[in-house]
Order: C-alpha cells, then structure tokens, then sequence
C-alpha cells in the first residue's frame, strides 16, 4: 500500500502549500452554482425524440400497443437469425422461426452468428435522440446488443424524458443496484478519415427503433 | 519529484518542430479543414442549449471541488470501487501504472491485450511497456489503429490520425493488416466507409478471442465507483463487454464526486468534443456485474505529476480538463502546425499547459518551449466546457520557465534585457542606439522584416520574424520636424503630411 499512501500525502501536501483561493465556502455550500435547467419544457416530447433519432439515420416506426408486432417484423426485415433476451415482451415477439433464445448462454462466436437483437430499454431522451440499456430483464446482457449487426429496440411512451438530467434522474436506481448502462445515439460511427461519417464500425451498423404510445 | 510523460522520442522543440510542419502544406490543409468542421459544428450545438454557460459554470465548480477535495474522494472512490467487486490499484509514476497492467496480463497468461483509446495510457506509453514484457496490445480505436499499424504519432486527441488522407490509410491497411492478423481485401477502395469495414474485419477476431482489455475512463463516480467510457464506434463496448478481464488506467482527476454530476458533464463532453448533440455509444459500469461482461475488474489510480500540477496554485486548472479538444479545433497556432509539433500525447493549447507541469519545468528545452506555442489570444479559453483559463496559466508558466533558467549563466534573452534596461534608463543612450539600429535597417530590411539571426540573438529569430527597424526613430523625427510643425518629409525622400493640416 506504499504508493496508495504516498499519493495520498502528495495530495495533502500539494492542497495545504497552495489552498484553493475560493476555498473559503459558506458552511454546507459545496460551492456548486447549478443553476442549468433541469427540466426541459418541449412542445412535443415524442416528436423531438424522433426527430433526433432520425438525425443519427436511425428509422424510427411510431404505433399503437396494437401495432408493435407488425412494426417488430419490418424492423427486423431481412435478418434470418434474431436473438431475443429472456423477460421481453412475449407479445412483441413476431412469430418467426428465426428467434433464438440466449440459454443457455451464447458464446461470443456463436453470438457473431446472429443477424439481429430485439431488445427493450429502460429511458429514452428527446433532445439527444438517445436510447439507454440497464441489461436488465428484456435488455439482455450487454454482448448481445453488440455484437449482431442490426439492434432492434422497443421503447415506450413513458419512457422517453426530456434531457440528460432527467435521464439521469431515472438511472440512478439501476447504478445504485450495480447495473452497467449503454446509452445508444443512432449506430456507431466514425469520422476518423478525412472527417467523413461512416455509420456503423463496430457496433450494430443499423439501428431501428419501436416507439410504442 | 519529476514524473514520466511520453514524450515523442527525438522531438525538437517546438518552434523547430513547427517550421517544418508549416512547411507541409498538405498537412495543413487536412487539419484546417478538420478543425474548422468541428469548431462550427460546436460552436452549432452548444448555441442550442440556452443554458450552455451555465453548465460550463457547474462542470468547473464540480471540477474545483474534486481538486480541494482530493484526498476525500480518493479513499471514497476506493471503497465504492472495491465494495463493487473492483480491485483498485494506486501508481505514483508511468512505471509502476505498467507493471501493475503487465503483471496483471501475465497472471492470466496472455499474450495480447486490446485497448480502448485512452490519452492516460498513451501518457503512460502502455504499450511499449506490454511490448517488452512480449505482450501484444492492439489499439481498436479506427484513428489509433491507422497510426499503430502506420507506426506513426497521434496528432489530435479526437482525431489521432488526422493528418493522414484516405489513400493514405489504404495503403497502410493494404501493407499492414496482414502482418497482424486479418488482412485487408486486395481490392480494397479508398472509400471512408470501406476502409471502415476493413478496420471492423480485422478487429473483430481480436475482440471476440481477447482476454484482457485495457481501457481508461472519461469520468469516475466517487460515490458509486461507476467508471464511464464515451466513445463513437463501439470498439469501446466490445473491450468493455467481451473480454473477462478489464483494466481501466485512471487519472486521478476524473473523479466526479456524485451520479448527479454526469448530468452535467454528459452535456458538455458531446457538445464541445464532436459537436454532436451526443456521442454514439456511452458505456458505464460499476464493478462486476455478475453473468454481463469481464468477470475481473481492475481500476489503476493514476498520479504520474498529476499532484505536482495539483501543487500549482494557478496550474492546477488545468486538472479540470475533460479532454474534448474543443480548445485544439479553435487554436490558431494548433491549426498551422498540427500535433507533432508539441512533441507530446497532449497537444494544442491545453497540452502547452498540461505537458510542461506533469513533467515539470526548467528540466529539458522541448518541454520549456511549450507555454510559448501560443499568441494568447483567447480563443481557448472561449470554448473550455470547464473554463480553463489557459492564457493566464500560459503566462504563468512563462514565468515559471524564465525563473527556471534564472540562478545559473545568465541566458541570451535575460543579458539581452538587461542591455535593453541600460539603453532605456538613458535618453541619450537610446538616441544612439536608434540612430543605428536605423542604419543597419536600410541594410537587411529589405522585405520589411529580418529573418534568422546569428547567436545569441538567434534565440530570439529562431521563433519570430522580426519587422525591421524603421529608417527614422520617433526621436529623431520629432527633432527634425518639431513634431511635425516642419516639413515633414522623410529623410528617404517620401513626402507625406503629418499633423497640422491648416
């Protein structure tokens, strides 16, 4: 524990020979100024969320409870093997042959095998068009929304919020339980040659969401 | 107390270095055009939140209280880490960081690790160190895949291969790849989205057989002890998620002290990084979480002169940097040299900060050169997302460097100003020395400027052009002309009305 102890003096001793010249706070006050908005008034939620998902190029099927089936089956269009995490929605679930289940568990090669995933979500947020996984039931574990080439998501109504910090309001229960998050924006991309965009390097290259009200 | 920070082998220092680059002007064509795309795509997106100031007050007001508070979040972040199932680690320098990286690849028996783009591991130049100990890593970030299999030197924090053109990067692939693993197709294109998929096919065998991988982190929760990765192309999830063993190398700095705080912070990255409203893919994780993901969980505490900037009561500002870039993409010096020239894994402004105080001052001429790679004009400062007030700490750093130099043999620049305060000190005396300064204008100020001069006044030219001395000095025009009340031509001939007009 030598280096822990010596970094931890360096620290003391660096703050004691030069204080903070703002280190003088009211008592209690951290002094954090947070005086950003944490809310966001939106004329229409739903419609700026869609709006921005489609911006990354990222189709977006909006539908009644009725229609999440029918809008499941084309999202997952021309995908042959589609795996489907334990504790989604059975009614959502088209009947296909091509579903399969991960259990037991799918190695990471086999898992390459897999064309698609149908997953849920936990939170949805308008102004960043972006989706976030807890992996918790429905969701699946983290590997299988990465590796197969097309990610199919249902969120629903409920489930979309403003901005970021009323996301991270709605997370703090799934980080306080341990659970990992991948917060989704359109398919992966990179523009490290020449700046140009390309969608789709690693991650699933296409992305298509359900949003269900 | 001087601590280890890659610094690019053989690096000149940089007004040597920058002369070359501004030679090159294909390169600074590439990385005009890259910076001007993504500072107006910033500048784009941050106008759109009306509250965008008020958020860069919260993330430098979060950031300080993490620095005054330092040693508390510390021994918090290491409880949270290890009552999630975390073992942590602490590294005074680069040294002890590696061996705790290789030690731990060699108990599991690999001999390859893949890696997440990290600037702290490059700091710490992890992979030279895995590579002497016969451990492989391979760099899955697609810029950072360019420069490894280029053998080649970031140039950009976001954009480590910027200077490099598609054709380029084809060729590097084409020759490459195969030497490592998966080939790319003979007939490979230049096309940006196939040399995309060449990087994902030959990627991939690497992420799905990988044991180990190596990450850092953009923040560290203390509360919570979650550690988050933002990232573009997923090649952070698939290090993060497939292999059973993980080791994040972790700045001391990138703690925040609450959950609450990535709220602000996962406003502000985006934005002022890629200019996008946000990134693609944002990984967090807290520990192990049983049956998803590495099974083993390791975070490297990482000090290596982050508690000597921290000593530095107007430096340690710069502790606050979430390494967006944003100040690089706006930097007019940054713009005409590109990255090399700073001769470090942190270039730009922020690197001509950064650099000179975890390394220390006073110790080598590259690192003293860096607090001068700068006009002060602002523009920095500007666009910080945590208000880094990277002018005045370039000022301070300036005079840190000059007091460095001062106590031995009196450098060029300290005997040229003490010359200068003697002929200032007497009217007569700069009469004089005006009167030949004008003369030996008329010789060499043929273009308006002096160039390179002799030694020890090289030390002045190498960096500047120097505008040549007028042909007249103010004094000797105001005595000719009774301040202008005379004819007012010009000693040279030139006629030219100057004052009263009646």
């Amino acid at each position: 524990m030598k280096a822990r102890e010596e970094i931890l003096r360096r620290v003391g001793s660096a703050l004691v020979a030069a204080p903070d010249v703002r280190s003088t706070e009211p008592d209690g006050d951290d002094g954090i100024r947070r005086d950003y908005a944490h809310t966001r008034e939106l004329p229409d939620r739903l419609a700026l969320f869609v709006e921005r998902v489609e911006n990354y190029r990222a189709r977006v099927i909006r539908t009644d409870p009725e229609g999440v089936v029918a809008a499941v089956a084309k999202s997952l269009a021309g995908a042959r093997r589609t795996v489907v995490p334990s504790g989604f929605n059975p009614a959502w679930i088209p009947n296909d042959p091509g579903i399969v289940r991960d259990e037991p568990v799918l190695g990471a090669g086999d898992l390459d095998t897999v064309d698609a995933v149908l997953t849920s979500a936990v939170v949805g947020i308008a102004v960043t068009g972006t989706i976030v996984l807890d992996h918790t039931e429905g969701q699946g574990r983290r590997a299988l929304t990465l590796v197969p080439d097309l990610h199919v998501c249902v969120v629903t109504a409920d489930q979309i919020v403003g901005d970021v910090p009323e996301a991270i309001s709605r997370l703090r229960s799934s980080v306080n339980k341990g659970r990992p998050l991948t917060w989704i924006s359109g398919p992966s991309a990179t523009v490290d040659i020449e700046l140009k965009r390309v969608e789709g390097v690693h991650g699933p290259r296409t992305l298509r969401v359900v949003l269900v009200e | 107390m001087m601590s280890k920070t890659a610094t690019f082998i053989g690096m000149p220092p940089f007004p040597i270095a920058a002369k070359k680059a501004l030679a090159d002007s294909q390169l600074r064509g590439n990385i005009r055009n890259a910076t001007h795309t993504i500072r107006t795509k910033r500048a784009r997106v941050c106008a759109e939140l009306d509250d965008f100031e008020q958020l860069r007050q919260a993330g430098a007001d979060i950031k300080d209280d993490v620095l005054r508070n330092l040693g508390r979040y510390l021994e918090q972040v290491e409880e949270s880490l290890t009552a999630a199932g975390a073992t942590v680690h602490w590294a005074r320098d680069a040294a002890e960081a590696n061996q705790i990286v290789v030690d731990i690849a060699r108990r599991h028996r690999v001999d390859e690790v893949v890696k997440v783009k990290s600037m702290a591991t490059q700091e710490i130049e992890l992979n030279t160190a895995l590579e002497a100990a016969g451990i492989a890593a391979w760099e899955t970030d697609l810029a950072e895949l360019i420069v490894q299999l280029g053998n080649d030197l970031p140039s950009h924090i976001l954009v480590p291969a910027i200077h490099r053109n598609r054709s380029e990067v084809r060729e590097i692939f084409l020759r490459e790849m195969g030497k490592v693993g998966m080939p790319a197709e003979a007939d490979l294109s230049d096309e940006p989205a196939e040399l995309a998929g060449a990087a994902r096919r030959h990627l991939r065998e690497k992420f799905l057989r990988a044991k180990v991988a190596v990450s850092g982190a953009n923040f560290l929760v203390a509360e919570t002890g979650t550690l988050v990765v933002v990232e573009s192309e997923g090649n952070g999830r698939m290090c993060l998620t497939l292999p059973e063993v993980l080791i994040s190398v972790v700045g001391i700095e990138k703690i925040v002290p609450a959950w609450t705080d990535l709220e602000v912070f996962l406003q502000l990255l985006p934005r002022s990084a890629t200019g996008e409203r946000m990134n693609p893919y944002t990984s967090t994780w807290t520990g192990v979480a049983p049956g998803d993901g590495p099974q083993e969980v390791h975070v490297v505490l990482l000090d290596n002169g982050r508690t000597q900037v921290l000593a530095d009561q107007v430096g340690r500002q710069a502790l606050r940097c979430i390494r967006c870039s944003a100040c690089i993409n706006v930097c007019p010096v940054y713009e005409r040299t590109g990255g090399h020239a700073y001769g470090s894994v942190y270039p730009g402004p922020i690197g001509a900060i950064l650099t000179p105080m975890l390394r220390g001052v006073g110790l080598d001429e590259q690192t003293d050169a860096l607090p001068f790679a700068s006009s002060l004009c602002g523009a920095c400062y500007e666009v910080c997302p945590v208000l880094i007030n990277i002018p005045e700490v370039l000022v301070h750093l300036r005079e840190k460097v000059v007091d460095s130099h001062r106590g031995g043999v009196p450098g060029a620049l300290q005997a040229a100003m003490t010359g200068a305060s003697w002929t200032l000190a007497g009217s007569r005396r700069l009469a004089m020395l005006q009167r030949f300064a004008g003369l030996s204008g008329r010789m060499f100020g043929r273009r308006g400027l002096i160039g390179r001069m002799p030694a020890p006044l090289s030390r002045w030219t190498d960096a500047r052009d120097l505008p040549a001395p007028p042909r007249e000095s103010f004094r000797g025009w105001w005595a000719r002309t009774d301040g202008g009340r005379r004819d007012a031509a010009s000693p040279s001939g030139n006629t030219r009305n100057i004052g009263d007009k009646e």
